[in-house]
């Protein structure tokens, strides 16, 4: 009987809409730094440009205004943010109700080790390169953009988690990128 | 691995500046090209300081872009390059829609690499409905018909990304001729696209739902994964469907736990965490509500439940859904005890992620089983005072979930609370506003009338008087109009009348605040309404109140009119006289503005209740001859007296009159008086209680008020008025013995989880309601008693709040005897307070427990003390059957042989005016023995009186399940017992049964009592040396870690506490290690080994019996969080 008057509230507290079969498991992806700036962004379902930036300025801002001893799950608006902080970098992730936040928390670190894993990878064949492995990483993530949107697509599709080996996940970049080399 | 990228990514900021990465774009494959443009874009933004800077750099950047990419010249490689720029600053939030055409083009064009960037930014870029997007269809057509894998692995993302619907037939042929491909990308990144061609138009791809059962049993468990997204949607749907898919999910799902999936299918060593969590998503899907399916899943949970036992995050997240699976399907007991276990890993843990996942858990599950709050009760008060407000949250949410009649105002108090510190968080304002008057209007609709009636009343004083914003104020209000107006749009909808008060006084109090709302429109609902059948005439006055306060704002209205119309020739006295009022008010529209001000429902209005001025008019009347004034009941009384005829003078219904009646004018009789004074202050003392510390009510002086009133009473009915008092106080000592903190938690515990446990609220009340259904009857009978009687009884009546003695009090005289029964009959009359009082004997008589009956009174205490229904307990009638059996007096005793031994309180099962039984246990050292009395208060030998237990699958009574007792003789009482064996170990169960007799006619009366675990637990005394041998022989263990309070101190205080609870048998405590044995009658035993670390106790339970040792440390548990 409530659900019929809360819509009359607005769109944010309705909770019917969250429960309509199409609603996305993941709403979005997220690398932002501290400084704010977005490193990445991946959007399962439609937002406006402008809204996008607005959308990510506070995300981040709700993020940086939690401290280590605060969960890493924050409601925000109708839908909850997982984050997980690797130094200065945040990822972010939104989603629904219905999905399970420690499982999407434990997919960034997933994440994370896939990127580690095709970054590091790489650098090994390219001895050549005069800075150290690890740092390799940051360069990468931030300055191949396309790479890790291609590593992002083979796990999330249409908001769903599709794929969770590493092997499989890295298999079609692999392959890409041994022809690009050939 | 995880520090590395830690630490690297920290040192990336200051990298940046420092170091140039050096390889130039022909160094490598290109894919640290740092130097490239992109990484100059990148740098020279990341080093900017204004907005403004950022603005001009784009702009900048986009107009060499648009040459660039328009450019014939460009290459292909050029444009990806462009391409991942633009994505970057469309990333930024700057709209690059030139290049969309372009972005589709490299996809046609460009070759693998490039192609595949073409592709992303595709689908970066446009939405669902672009119309560019119907330009690429070409392109996946074409590469879907590729001999390069790749491409078609390409196309096949972007088709489960981003296509256009109506294009659909176009691609759906080639894409289900990928089924079939011999590469497992291939058919895996084919169902993915029908997934999302599902999603969009589920209508195109119904006739390939085989296949779909063909991906489910693909050979690779890639495939057989991405189908289960389509099975998800589907079942999600129609859940009836596809229940002969249980059996292929579970052996699926059993496959992926017992590990039989390729290893790098494991994630930290968890086979497919996320194919674990999805496979338990379906099967809860599946299995709810239906018992079949349901059975076939059990097992595979069980396991899931079992394997779950890496200390990782992850398994976590599988734990988490595993939980919420079982508590979704049908439930079976040994499973939910295990996941209620298992949430209790999660409330209790020190992460607080976890513990945010088992408030989450514990908010889903708590609607199957409110008993798992109550055994979470302190940590959930705990995280109600967590410094980390999502928490908090996450806490009222489950709050919200339990709130029923008696603990909302609590609740309620709590949102509020913490809507009032999170202020500049203002979408958590506007979800708490919600949530507070979503309680209401859920208690409201559904505690309806039986409910408190200082519940309503409160929740609008709440909303009048406000918080300290009143920016909020006008939300909630304006929030509480809105909701209700639209509750009222539907014609015919019943609610009950509580509601329709508070709907009406909020409607005709702010409706104003609305500005799309026509006060017209307002007026109508409410004058249709008045005309509903079911609108008590109470309601009515409510609803023509709040049309008179919306008139006044207005300037004429037709409804108005039409009502003053209609209700001036109503048949309904009051309704006349109220439209008659608004009548005249209309007319004279200043005097109502003045009368109806605005917003002014806090303020204070003086009254004269003496009426003093009417005293003048009233002495004319009496000297005219008109008959002295009599309030109603009086006259009521009278008339009954007079139909009666044998009646005593005396104003004794006085008793039954409802408490709430006002006592302003009249007392005419002393006894009527003593009674009403009575249940008044009785009435206060609960509210005072209920309303918690602060205190909602203005107490003192309501108290005060009313005893001013009244005028001087006889000495012992003043008496009678203080003695309330005292027991409060008395309990409130006993429980100074906690610790200051621990005391406020436990009220606040007690105010919050009233309510809970195996009786739902409402089933309560409901139950309440039938008590006072039944006083109304035998009031009848109150009223033969003579005045003489009433004095007595009302001693009686008193005794509620004495100490309890310890035995039956046969050594006083019978007469105190009775009075005592009365006092059990009394306490008992609530079921609440049943539980409460059973578990209390239950410790009582253990007699070596001291600190022990200290704690339970005040668990006693406060469970009747913030019991709503209790307040119904004290009002006299109950009492009546006690004046009869106090006639013929009876000795409640135990046989000589049984009162040796420790046992319960003599407590009263059930009764009626006939007869009735009164049980105890008594706890000897080899059974537990159930000792019936059956009282016949007639005055009248009954016959054959045969009292019969029900078959449970838990207890076994030895001998037959049934007594018979050819005749009991007036007056007179017979006994029998029973030994009651426990035969499947759980914590608590009732025994149920039933006893009838012959007079007259056949009379039935049920009546139930709960054993728990503890009754059957006797001290095992064995050495060390034998303790070390069982030990090692038993193979069912398990292992807990419990928090334990400061106030619990060491581990001798903790297990001595366990001692008395649990009957265990200590064997040898050395420093901070302790082993204690008990057994469970006949003769399984159990041994516990205990550890204290910290300010946690580590209990391990061992025993041969497998479900001992879990239903012993849930005990253990529960007693370590009670005291």
């Amino acid at each position: 009987m409530w659900q019929k008057y809360s819509s009359r509230l607005p769109a944010s507290c309705n909770k019917q809409t969250i429960s309509e079969p199409n609603r996305k498991m993941i709403k979005f992806f997220l690398m932002v730094n501290k400084q704010g700036q977005t490193r990445l962004s991946r959007y399962y379902e439609h937002v406006e440009i402008h809204k996008r930036t607005m959308l990510e300025a506070e995300v981040i801002k709700n993020c940086l205004s939690r401290s280590r001893e605060q969960c890493s799950f924050i409601e925000y608006k109708d839908f909850k943010l997982v984050y997980r902080q690797y130094a200065a970098l945040f990822i972010v992730v939104g989603i629904n109700e219905t999905e399970n936040e420690m499982a999407v928390y434990e997919l960034i670190h997933n994440f994370v080790e896939v990127l580690d894993r095709y970054f590091s990878r790489v650098s090994e064949l390219d001895v050549s390169f005069p800075v150290s492995p690890p740092i390799h990483l940051s360069f990468s993530i931030m300055f191949n953009l396309d790479r890790v949107h291609i590593i992002l697509d083979e796990m999330v599709l249409n908001g769903c988690i599709v794929e969770t080996n590493k092997n499989r996940i890295l298999a079609p970049l692999f392959v890409l990128d041994k022809m690009a080399e050939s | 691995m995880s520090d590395v990228v830690e630490r690297t990514l920290s040192a990336l900021p200051g990298l940046l500046g420092q170091h140039d990465p050096g390889a130039g774009p022909g160094g490598g494959p290109g894919r640290f090209s740092a130097t490239s443009r992109l990484g100059s874009l990148i740098r020279s933004i990341t080093a900017l300081s204004s907005k403004h800077e950022e603005e001009k750099l784009i702009q900048q950047e986009q107009t060499n872009l648009k040459a660039t990419v328009s450019a014939p010249t460009t290459t292909l490689r050029l444009m990806k390059e462009c391409m991942v720029r633009l994505i970057y600053c469309e990333m930024l939030g700057y709209e690059s829609s030139f290049g969309y055409i372009h972005a589709i083009k490299l996809a046609q064009q460009g070759n693998l690499l490039e192609k595949r960037v073409g592709y992303l930014a595709v689908s970066l870029f446009l939405h669902e409905n672009h119309e560019l997007l119907l330009l690429l269809v070409n392109t996946v057509v074409k590469d879907l018909q590729s001999t390069n894998l790749v491409e078609v692995c390409m196309a096949l993302t972007v088709v489960s990304q981003i296509f256009p619907r109506e294009m659909i037939p176009a691609v759906l042929p080639l894409i289900e001729d990928k089924l079939q491909h011999s590469k497992e990308i291939i058919r895996r990144k084919a169902v993915q696209a029908l997934y999302k061609f599902y999603l969009i138009a589920p209508n195109q791809v119904q006739h390939i739902h085989d296949k779909f059962r063909k991906a489910l049993c693909d050979r690779d468990v890639g495939v057989m994964a991405a189908s289960l997204h389509i099975y998800l949607q589907m079942i999600k749907k129609n859940a009836s469907g596809y229940k002969d898919l249980t059996e292929s999910f579970v052996t699926i799902l059993k496959q992926v736990v017992g590990g039989k999936l390729p290893i790098d299918f494991n994630y930290h060593s968890v086979p497919a965490p996320w194919l674990q969590i999805q496979l338990l998503r379906i099967l809860g899907l599946l299995g709810k509500d239906d018992p079949r399916t349901s059975e076939l899943m059990y097992d595979v949970l069980d396991e899931s439940l079992r394997r779950a036992e890496i200390n990782h995050n992850i398994t976590y997240a599988i734990l988490f859904e595993c939980v919420q699976t079982i508590y979704t399907i049908c439930p079976k007991s040994d499973l939910l005890e295990k996941a209620a276990k298992c949430i209790g890993k999660f409330v209790l843990s020190p992460k607080i992620n976890l513990k945010y996942l088992g408030l989450k858990a514990l908010t889903y599950v708590i609607q199957q089983d409110p008993n798992l709050a109550l055994q979470h009760q302190m940590t959930i008060i705990e995280c109600l005072d967590h410094p980390d407000p999502i928490i908090k949250r996450e806490t009222l949410e489950l709050l919200y979930r339990i709130t029923n009649g008696q603990n909302v105002t609590v609740i309620v108090q709590k949102m509020l609370d913490y809507l009032r510190q999170s202020k500049e968080e203002y979408t958590i304002i506007n979800l708490t506003g919600k949530i507070a008057e979503l309680t209401m209007n859920a208690v409201f609709s559904v505690g309806g009338d039986v409910m408190h009636p200082d519940i309503p009343n409160n929740f609008l004083r709440l909303l009048a008087e406000g918080f300290d914003d009143e920016k909020e104020d006008e939300q909630l209000r304006l929030y509480a109009v809105q909701s209700y107006l639209s509750l009222l749009e539907e014609e015919d909808t019943f609610y009950p009348q509580k509601f329709l008060q508070v709907m009406s006084w909020v409607l005709g109090e702010y409706s104003y605040l609305t500005n799309d709302g026509d006060p017209e429109i307002i007026i109508t609902r409410l004058h249709r309404l008045l005309k509903q059948t079911f609108v008590t005439s109470e309601t009515k006055a409510w609803i023509m109140t709040a049309i008179t306060k919306m008139s006044s704002r207005m300037s004429c209205s037709k409804t108005v009119d039409k009502l003053i119309q209609e209700f001036s020739t109503s048949l309904d006295t009051c309704m006349r006289q109220y439209a008659f009022e608004l009548k005249h008010l209309c007319e004279n529209k200043e005097l109502m503005k003045k009368l109806l001000p605005l917003d002014a429902s806090c303020d204070e209005i003086m009254v004269d209740a003496s009426l003093s001025f009417l005293d003048g008019f009233v002495a004319e009347g009496l000297r005219c001859g008109a008959a002295p004034y009599k309030p109603h009941h009086q006259r009521q009384e009278e008339k009954l007296s007079q139909e009666k005829g044998d009646m005593s003078s005396s104003g004794f219904t006085g008793r039954q009159s409802p408490a709430g009646l006002s006592l302003g004018s009249d007392m005419s009789g002393n006894s009527a008086e003593i009674g009403q004074k009575e249940t008044n202050c009785l009435k206060l003392d609960g509210v005072r209680k209920l309303w918690g510390k602060e205190g909602y009510l203005p107490k003192k002086e309501n108290k005060t008020g009313k005893e001013d009133k009244t005028q001087p009473v006889p000495p012992d009915s003043i008496l009678m008025g203080h003695v309330v008092d005292p027991p409060l106080m008395q309990s409130e000592q006993q429980v100074v013995s906690l610790s200051e903190e621990e005391k406020e938690k436990k009220q606040l515990a007690s105010t919050l989880f009233v309510g809970l446990g195996s009786n739902s609220s409402i089933s309560l009340m409901g139950r309440a309601d039938t008590i006072n259904q039944k006083l109304k009857k035998k009031s009848k009978i109150s009223e033969t008693q003579n005045s003489e009687e009433a004095s007595s009884f009302q001693n009686i009546a008193t005794l509620p709040f004495s100490p309890l003695p310890d035995t039956a009090p046969n050594n006083k005289e019978n007469f105190q005897g009775n009075e005592h029964l009365g006092l059990r009959k009394v306490s008992l009359s609530s079921s609440e307070v049943l539980e409460a009082s059973v578990s209390f004997d239950t410790s009582q008589s253990l007699r070596e427990a001291g600190l022990d009956e200290k704690l339970s009174n005040c668990r006693l205490s406060t469970s009747s003390l913030f019991a709503d229904s209790n307040i119904e307990v004290f009002q006299p009638p109950k009492t009546v059957p006690d004046i009869v059996a106090r006639k013929a007096p009876l000795s409640l005793c135990l046989p000589e042989e049984l009162a040796g031994h420790p046992h319960s309180e003599i407590v009263e099962l059930c009764s009626c005016d006939i007869l009735t039984v009164y049980s105890c246990k008594v706890w000897t050292d080899d059974c537990s023995l159930l000792v019936l009395f059956v009282a016949n208060n007639s005055t009248s030998p009954l016959k054959t009186v045969n009292l019969v237990f029900e078959t449970t699958e838990h207890f076994k009574i030895f001998e037959s399940l049934s007594c018979h007792f050819p005749v009991i003789e007036a007056q007179s009482m017979e006994s029998c017992q029973k030994c009651v064996q426990l035969e499947k170990v759980c914590t608590e169960g009732i025994l149920s049964g039933s006893i009838s007799y012959h007079l007259d006619m056949d009379t039935h009366l049920e009546f139930s009592l709960i054993f728990s675990l503890s009754d059957f637990i006797r001290p095992m005394k064995i050495t060390t040396e034998d303790f070390g041998r069982l030990w090692l022989s038993f193979s069912n263990d398990v292992k807990q870690n419990i928090k334990m309070s400061p106030s619990q101190g060491s581990l001798s205080i903790a297990l001595n506490a366990l001692k008395q609870k649990l009957k265990l048998h200590i064997v040898e405590i050395i420093g901070n290690e302790g082993i204690a044995a008990c057994q469970l009658l006949p003769s399984i035993p159990c041994l516990l080994h205990c550890r204290t670390h910290a300010r946690t106790l580590a209990l391990w339970f061992r025993s041969s019996c497998s479900a001992l040792p879990d239903s012993l440390l849930y005990q253990c548990q529960k007693m370590m969080e009670e005291s």
